[in-house]
């Protein structure tokens, strides 16, 4: 499998989902799992699939022994790893900035040169390739396209790809040139394509003229949370009621809706709060935006928040709302209704082809969305059939139901029934 | 003998229009008029006009043989008489012909029995007058919305002078009985009971065109035999079926219609008579009494009043509803009225089940909303601003005991003034005539002025203000009683 996150270590929903299902793919049984991800920084859980990471493989051969190569990467790779990746260096890529272990430094995010490290990631995945024995080769969103690609030229074995968001999706419809050529590539070379919703499904096929019986739908799960993470006590003011938004405050994530629905809200009740926690582009415009609606004082920008403070925050909240224009999956209300909290999500979200216990309006319709908002705060009995429900049906969605969908595809591909 | 007994029920619910909260308190209107008209057109032309016409071919053709009941809606009435006039006039000629008997039923199509028999009583009444205007009918038998029937309703329908009940067959109740019997009510042996066999009923209504079914395709012939081998002893079969089962539910293209037309023939040929429910308990004798501790509907898989009350937000709406029910009673506002009894259709709380699997595929089929949450939404903004019009009315500091006399007291207001202003007058004339009769005498006989002090008060040239006075104090002693 290339990936590009993988927790703890993550920047977005990617690493998660990723994780989630090789994991649900583990627990299904009789499974390999090779994981590619550009930094291992050391601290993730290897129990259930073997980790690679792409700074520690040599692209130029070095003369280094074996204490040296243990005290270097060891924490991170065995080093006979490290020796049999060695032997596979198919070019001589040392006119390549490479390092005393001749590998190519990654950074692991998403810097201002990630063309040339997506490269620098399929030439790596190269040498992987040629190590090690598998049967299928997995490449999670478009950053691993080229690497599942030049896999697949290697060795010959069949490529899956897994669209856990499109071009299209990030752009609202105005793709970079650049990445939508990466990621039709990527989709052309696929065997079968996976996506994680109808709606990507759709998108695939319609914006990158792919063939449907090559497209099939594995929604995402969540994992359970911790006891801890359950058990979070957060101060509340008994009089106030509180939605949050948590996300990136970006075009795609249709915060403006937010702000226009709170302010219909406020218009009629006084008891609320609003919350947009996260940062963006457009947090400017927003924190304008409120200002100009005369709402600012009931609504509030506290910045990104990471790892516990995401639960704390929701656990605080009485309402979750995700207004995405256009969100391939969107795994954040799931955690939501994890933590209790009922959710409003757009129609145009995938999950909400899998969610009854959520109120799913119209992006762009403010009027339903300031209604399903009025409408949990004030009739409490909504508020706990919402919260019940969805309580019960989340804990239904689990990532081994998705890993054993996975599973099938592959033996699909692979003409193994 | 062995009978059928027909009920075909009309009802149409006036559904809401989509009302935001930021309406509440701004909009008093709440119903969608175009998707009410749209819908009930459709039904009418699709379903109930060729339906009762095929029926009254029926009875003309099998003079007097056919026969059958119908139950029909107080909202269902206002309905049909905004959209549909031409309807009722072919439901006239139904009942003029004599075959067809109607049966009462609540007014609002309403869960009344569960929550305020007084409510439930009046809305009864209701459409009992509505029967008796439009076709000069006084209904014997009644049925509850959708069947609903218990223990503590038999007692009550017998109060108001009705003979029979129908409702459903429920395999839970009836447990190794058969519905093909009358029963009696263990609670009010007067009331007789006729069940709703539930699995030939919805072979008709459901299963007609379920290719899955094995019995596909249902002919009238097939159907009228399951009927005639039914045990000797069973004497009576109750089909209870929604009108719009013909035509709509069922499309005409299904061969509906000619089921309906084929069925007088074919039990003709086996002996299978017709009865309305009144000729089914007086004729056939009850084999049993029947206890029914909680209440039992005609709807979803579990028979019982689930599919209103099944959650949460069922129960909330519901009680919010139903606290004020004494409230609008105690009221003469025509329009708060109107409203509370288009509110209390049960349909409404129908959309806000969230079954699932077959149950909940049929309340969606009805439903005109996309999720229970939306129905839940918008029936409580309604509702908020309902009880706001109510709270208006009358406070809600003040209690129904304290409000019951206070109306009394403004509604007899009228009279009393006139009683007073009689008293005042006929006083004034006794001090008039006492004091002619005292001009000149001595003041020895003071005694008589202990009588009539107030009176004398009142005299002195106050005459606009005596008017007023006597009002108020009596209004404000009221309570204190």
């Amino acid at each position: 499998m290339f990936g590009w996150e993988f927790p703890p270590h993550i920047l977005g929903g990617l690493g998660t989902a990723s994780y989630g299902l090789t994991r649900g793919m583990w627990e299904c049984g009789d499974m390999d799992i090779t994981f590619v991800i550009p930094k291992p920084f050391g601290d993730e859980d290897r129990s259930f699939a073997r980790i690679i990471g792409n700074s520690q493989v040599p692209v130029a051969w070095r003369d280094v022994d074996r204490d040296y190569v243990e005290s270097r990467i060891g924490r991170v790779m065995d080093p006979d790893l490290y020796y049999r990746l060695r032997d596979h260096i198919y070019a001589d890529f040392n006119y390549m900035r490479t390092n005393d272990l001749g590998c190519i430094e990654f950074s692991g995010k998403y810097p201002s040169n990630l063309l040339e490290e997506i490269n620098n990631y399929s030439i790596t995945a190269g040498v992987i390739a040629r190590t090690i024995d598998f049967d299928i080769i997995h490449s999670h969103d478009w950053l691993t396209y080229p690497a599942g690609i030049h896999a697949k030229q290697v060795t010959g074995k069949p490529l899956v790809v897994h669209v856990h968001a499109t071009e299209y999706d990030r752009s609202r419809g105005k793709p970079n040139p650049t990445v939508y050529g990466i990621e039709r590539d990527g989709m052309t070379h696929a065997d079968h394509i996976i996506t994680v919703s109808n709606l990507t499904r759709q998108t695939v096929i319609d914006h990158y003229g792919i063939d449907p019986a090559k497209v099939t739908t594995v929604h995402n799960a969540v994992v359970p949370l911790s006891q801890d993470l359950l058990d979070i006590e957060m101060p509340r003011a008994t009089k106030e009621k509180v939605v949050t938004f948590l996300g990136r405050i970006t075009m795609q994530k249709g915060p403006e809706y937010f702000v226009e629905a709170a302010a219909k809200v406020l218009r009629n009740c006084s008891n609320v709060r609003f919350v947009m926690a996260g940062s963006g582009d457009m947090m400017d415009k927003m924190i304008n935006l409120a200002a100009e609606r005369g709402i600012a004082d009931r609504f509030h920008f506290p910045g990104f928040q990471k790892g516990r403070q995401v639960y704390e925050m929701l656990k605080a909240s009485d309402v979750y709302i995700m207004p995405s224009v256009s969100e391939p999956f969107g795994i954040s209300p799931l955690e939501a209704m994890q933590m209790g909290v009922p959710s409003i999500i757009s129609k145009q979200s995938g999950c909400a082809e899998i969610l009854d216990n959520v109120i799913k309006t119209d992006y762009w319709d403010i009027d339903a969305m300031a209604d399903a908002i009025h409408a949990i705060i004030s009739y409490p009995a909504l508020y706990r059939q919402l919260r019940e429900d969805g309580l019960a049906e989340v804990a239904q969605i689990t990532w081994d139901k998705a890993g054993k969908k996975v599973i099938d595809i592959y033996n699909k591909v692979l003409g193994r029934n | 003998m062995k009978a059928i007994c027909f009920n075909f029920e009309i009802h149409q619910p006036f559904r809401l229009k989509r009302y935001r909260f930021f309406d509440i308190g701004r909009d008093h209107y709440y119903f969608d008029d175009f998707l009410n008209d749209d819908i009930l057109s459709r039904i009418v032309h699709n379903s109930y006009i060729p339906a009762a016409e095929t029926l009254l071919r029926l009875i003309e053709q099998y003079q007097g043989k056919f026969r059958c009941s119908f139950s029909v809606s107080g909202v269902a009435f206002e309905q049909l008489e905004r959209y549909a006039p031409e309807f009722l006039d072919i439901l006239k000629k139904l009942a003029d012909t004599g075959c067809v008997e109607f049966v009462a039923q609540p007014f609002a199509y309403s869960l009344a029995s569960l929550a305020d028999p007084e409510e439930f009583a009046q809305q009864i009444s209701e459409t009992c007058s509505i029967l008796r205007s439009r076709f000069g009918i006084t209904p014997k038998v009644v049925r509850n919305t959708e069947l609903i029937y218990d223990d503590d309703i038999a007692p009550q329908l017998v109060a108001m002078g009705f003979k029979a009940c129908l409702t459903e067959g429920a395999k839970h109740i009836l447990g190794w009985k058969s519905p093909n019997y009358v029963y009696t009510a263990a609670s009010a042996p007067k009331l007789k009971l006729l069940l709703r066999n539930s699995k030939l009923s919805d072979d008709i209504s459901f299963r007609f065109t379920d290719y899955n079914w094995n019995e596909y395709p249902l002919t009238a012939d097939k159907y009228i035999d399951w009927i005639a081998s039914t045990p000797q002893e069973e004497q009576i079969v109750n089909i209870f079926l929604n009108l719009e089962t013909f035509g709509d539910l069922q499309p005409a293209t299904s061969g509906i219609f000619q089921f309906l037309e084929a069925l007088p023939r074919f039990a003709a040929e086996r002996g299978v008579e017709f009865v309305t429910p009144s000729e089914a308990v007086a004729k056939i004798k009850p084999v049993d009494a029947l206890s029914v501790m909680h209440p039992i509907s005609s709807a979803d898989e579990a028979r019982d009043v689930s599919a209103w009350l099944g959650n949460r937000m069922q129960n909330e709406a519901f009680e919010k509803l139903y606290s004020v029910a004494e409230r609008v009673r105690q009221c003469d506002n025509r329009s708060l009225k109107r409203d509370y009894s288009y509110l209390q259709t049960c349909d409404h709380l129908f959309y806000m089940s969230t079954k699932r699997k077959a149950d909940g595929a049929l309340h969606s089929l009805f439903s005109p909303y996309e999720t229970p949450f939306q129905a839940f939404t918008n029936y409580m903004n309604v509702l908020a601003d309902f009880l706001m019009r109510v709270e208006e009315q009358f406070p809600s500091q003040v209690d129904n005991e304290e409000l019951n006399p206070l109306l009394l007291t403004i509604s007899n207001q009228g009279a009393e003034i006139e009683a007073l202003n009689k008293e005042l007058a006929s006083m004034r004339k006794n001090i008039e005539q006492y004091n002619i009769e005292h001009i000149g005498r001595d003041k020895k006989k003071e005694e008589p002025k202990e009588e009539n002090p107030k009176a004398e008060k009142k005299t002195r040239g106050r005459k606009p203000k005596a008017e007023t006075a006597p009002k108020e104090p009596k209004a404000k002693k009221a309570p204190k009683e």
